[in-house]
């Protein structure tokens, strides 16, 4: 009966029952956070151009260019079950073509322990701003927004949209020459 | 009886009666259809074929490593947006792949195309599609993963890449279950 495999076996089962109620209660304790921070987000350069877009279907798309500042403070988001924030940088807007186009253009990882304090100023966008055909030009509702992606140990991915967005106007015009 | 530290447990089987021999059938029987009933259900409930996956590249890193798992839903009604982290197939490949999508395009019929790329990889998933994809679409999705577990399927990764681990505890598993007796 009391063989040493059996008892191997016994104080195995436990421990990874005792492992798994606690790593269950660690998630209890922090699903019900908001996640929720405040943004400051700006743009001191907005111009477009009509080029074609050779990673996609190499017809002419609009280009857009945004030159960013962001300002947030996102320490307060941290806590024992988050192992990492995901933040991405949207543009949101409507073309004639689509109802709802959404473009990430910046994103950044942070890890727990790594400064949570952002502070951008005159940013470039990381990915380029291709439209999916020619609704920039003119376009005069296009939101952007940071949210993230809380990463936990263990739990739910929750999505969450930081509290300030930023509305800007692309011009009428696309812009000649290289920017 | 049960318990014994030895090889005899062809002699455990022969010291059986035929009753016996069935319920221990049976029993095997029984562990296997609930497992698969467990599955489907999960299937139903979820909406997605396929409700946990096991994380095998580590082109999610640092947020997923290999061998965690990820529980996944695929309601109709939950539109795919910016940020999110979904599972799709793509044709030609058997292996599904966890990505973030990065650019969502949606027409007012409700189709959309989407493009994703994973976090540690520097460009967009365009090279991993199928030659001249250039977007995904709502069929291609399995799942948006919806919970996180670490380390959890780590025997899967095992049982991947040493498949004579995987054929050992199978045969250890079935042998155990067939010949165990209370």
């Amino acid at each position: 009966m009391n063989t040493f495999l059996s008892r191997l076996n016994t104080i195995f089962a436990f421990t990874l029952s005792v492992m798994a109620a606690l790593t269950f209660c660690c998630f209890l304790t922090t699903a019900f956070n908001s996640h929720k921070s405040k943004i400051d987000i700006g743009t001191s350069k907005v111009t477009v151009k009509n080029v074609p877009d050779y990673s996609a279907d190499r017809e002419r798309s609009d280009l857009g260019f945004v030159v960013f500042d962001m300002s947030a403070d996102l320490t307060p988001l941290f806590n024992w079950n988050v192992k990492q924030l995901f933040l991405y940088l949207t543009a949101e807007y409507k073309t004639a073509d689509n109802v709802l186009n959404q473009v990430v253009l910046w994103d950044k990882i942070i890890v727990r322990g790594e400064n949570a304090i952002l502070n951008l100023k005159n940013a470039n966008t990381k990915y380029y701003f291709w439209d999916y055909g020619n609704g920039l030009k003119g376009n005069e509702n296009v939101t952007m927004s940071l949210s993230w992606n809380v990463v936990p140990n263990a739990g739910t991915l929750p999505k969450v949209m930081g509290d300030g967005r930023h509305r800007i106007q692309f011009p009428t015009e696309y812009s000649a020459g290289r920017f | 009886m049960s318990g014994m530290l030895s090889f005899e447990f062809l002699d455990d089987v022969r010291r059986m009666n035929k009753r016996q021999l069935y319920y221990q059938v049976l029993n095997f029987g029984m562990i296997v259809s609930s497992a698969l009933m467990i599955w489907k259900g999960l299937m139903v409930m979820t909406g997605s074929e396929s409700p946990i996956v096991v994380v095998l590249s580590g082109s999610m890193e640092p947020a997923f490593h290999r061998g965690d798992l990820l529980f996944l839903t695929n309601y109709r009604q939950e539109p795919i947006r910016v940020g999110e982290i979904v599972v799709f197939k793509v044709e030609g490949r058997d292996i599904p792949i966890v990505h973030r999508v990065l650019k969502v395009h949606e027409k007012d019929d409700g189709s959309v195309k989407f493009l994703t790329k994973g976090d540690n990889n520097s460009v967009d998933d365009r090279g991993l599609y199928a030659p001249g994809q250039l977007w995904l679409d709502k069929k291609d999705v399995v799942g948006r993963a919806r919970g996180f577990v670490p380390y959890v399927g780590i025997v899967t990764i095992l049982m991947n890449d040493y498949p004579k681990f995987k054929y050992a505890i199978l045969v250890c598993l079935g042998i155990f279950v067939l010949v165990h007796r209370e």
